[in-house]
């Protein structure tokens, strides 16, 4: 086949697909004002959600803290400054790396699982009893899943945030001998040095959570109510929403820390 | 009434309806038969509004269905019942959570008349013992009779069945043929029923159509098909069929 016109046919299915995620996004605001009629679903979503990954993220942050702390202090304890080891843990940790495990995390465990379970329902015709029941899908399966990763991405940060800390700061101690009150009270200055109730570099980490849990949601959806094809397409449609919450994960995150610290200033 | 006057419809690059004319007066169950992947199901959907024909006209009680706004599409809808293959009910909902679901998302109505009107449909089909059972953990008769329940909780004037007794045994099949007939009878509603099944058609339907070639190829009373000596209604009424 023509190369062009391969290539042609690949943007086309990939611009078909943003716009996809782009009216659900868009969609699934509009139907913000009867979130309060799905709110018990909501709340379940939302329960299932921190639950799942919980376990899963608290271990992984904890052990990238550890990691961090440990590559970092490699390279202080050769210039004899591993006083400042609890401050770049801390702000890497609010800054990039909570949100970025958390995101990913999420994406594997609550996305995949949101894939799925629309895509079970599209390929043996749930969503279309829905359809024909006047329901919409967007309204009854969409929102409540959407507004609950939303809110859980970014409670889950802080925990990720204090866990990693905390495993930088048992690297810090056993291995390179820093003392763990100086650890802390170089953490805690160096997200409460700008005098803000909330420091920079907590809120747009939060920010960055809250757009990644609004970003999964929405990709793995749109991925499950678009599946076709039965088994194999679910299957199908779980990698897609994983693959494109992760690609989506690093772009958005990439954006919001330009526009906060290059952009802005 | 529904009526579809030359239907074309494409999917892929197969032409699946070809010209479909099709009329079913108020009060009659009209059974469409055809050999699998011939546009039964295309043409139910054509109905219910889920696909919009690329030529032709599909009308239900003289209003254009391919050209309603959302809004009209889903006031139709709810005069609409629609029973699906495996009964398509939401797994995490208990059997009277799907019966009431369009009435809950629907009609305001108190609990208690909603429970109420939940039970009297679930009676109807013989269900009410498993009004808290979940789809999983029942077989696929009763699925099909929950999906029946749920298709008729809003009072519809029209229910589009598609392969109601798919996969049944024959005698849960006979149970389905009963409810379908029962509802046409007692309650008045118009039916189009999708099926393979010689016995479904001779025992639920009024009317029967035989899809040939992405229309009708041959269409009468049931009496008229079953003596019918069309090699397509040989085929699928005959004493060989089923």
């Amino acid at each position: 086949m023509n190369p062009l016109a391969l290539l042609g046919r690949f943007a086309t299915t990939r611009a078909d697909s943003a716009g996809f995620v782009c009216d659900l996004l868009l969609r699934t605001a509009l139907h913000l004002p009867r979130l309060r009629r799905r709110f018990r679903f909501l709340l379940d979503t939302a329960f299932n959600a921190g639950v799942r990954s919980l376990p899963v993220t608290m271990v992984v942050a904890a052990f990238a803290g550890a990691i961090l702390a440990m590559q970092t202090g490699i390279e202080l304890r050769r210039f004899g400054d591993t006083a400042v080891l609890g401050t770049i843990t801390a702000l890497s940790m609010c800054r990039e790396m909570g949100p970025f495990i958390t995101g990913v995390i999420l994406a594997a465990t609550v996305g995949s699982s949101i894939a799925a379970e629309l895509g079970t329902m599209q390929v043996s015709d749930e969503i279309a009893a829905l359809e024909v029941m006047s329901v919409d899908p967007v309204d009854y399966l969409v929102l409540p899943r959407v507004v609950a990763l939303a809110v859980m991405c970014p409670l889950l940060t802080v925990l990720s945030d204090l866990i990693g800390i905390y495993g930088g700061s048992v690297i810090a101690e056993h291995n390179l001998g820093v003392s763990p009150t100086l650890y802390w009270i170089s953490a805690r200055e160096a997200l409460t040095s700008s005098g803000m109730l909330l420091p920079k570099e907590v809120y747009v980490g939060l920010l960055k959570a809250f757009v990644f849990g609004i970003a999964i949601a929405t990709v793995s959806c749109a991925a499950g109510l678009r599946a076709s094809g039965g088994a194999l397409g679910v299957g199908l449609a779980v990698q897609t929403a994983v693959r494109n919450s992760v690609i989506l994960i690093i772009v958005l995150g990439f954006i919001v820390t330009w526009f906060f610290y290059f952009l802005g200033g | 009434m529904i009526e579809l006057h030359g239907v074309h419809k494409r999917l892929g690059n197969r032409q699946i309806l070809a010209g479909m004319t099709l009329r079913v007066p108020k009060g009659m169950n009209f059974v469409l038969m055809g050999p699998s992947g011939s546009g039964k199901s295309v043409t139910l959907k054509h109905v219910i509004g889920i696909l919009k024909p690329d030529e032709g006209s599909v009308q239900v009680d003289g209003q254009e269905v391919p050209t309603m706004s959302r809004a009209q599409l889903m006031t139709l809808r709810k005069r609409m019942g629609y029973l699906f293959q495996n009964g398509a009910l939401i797994n995490w909902l208990s059997v009277a959570d799907n019966v009431g679901l369009p009435l809950r998302e629907h009609a305001r109505l108190p609990k208690s008349e909603l429970d109420d009107r939940v039970q009297q449909v679930l009676r109807l089909v013989k269900l009410d013992h498993a009004a808290a059972q979940f789809p999983p953990s029942i077989s696929g008769g009763m699925k099909l009779r929950a999906g029946l329940a749920r298709a008729l909780v809003t009072n519809p004037e029209y229910v589009l069945y598609d392969e109601p007794n798919a996969g049944l045994d024959p005698i849960i099949s006979h149970q389905i043929h009963e409810l379908i007939a029962q509802v046409r009878d007692d309650l008045g509603v118009t039916g189009l029923i999708v099926t393979h099944s010689r016995a479904c058609a001779t025992q639920c339907g009024d009317r029967i159509g035989i899809l040939e070639e992405g229309r009708l190829g041959i269409e009468g009373t049931v009496d008229e098909m079953v003596r019918s000596d069309h090699p397509l209604a040989r085929a699928f009424l005959g004493g060989g069929a089923d």
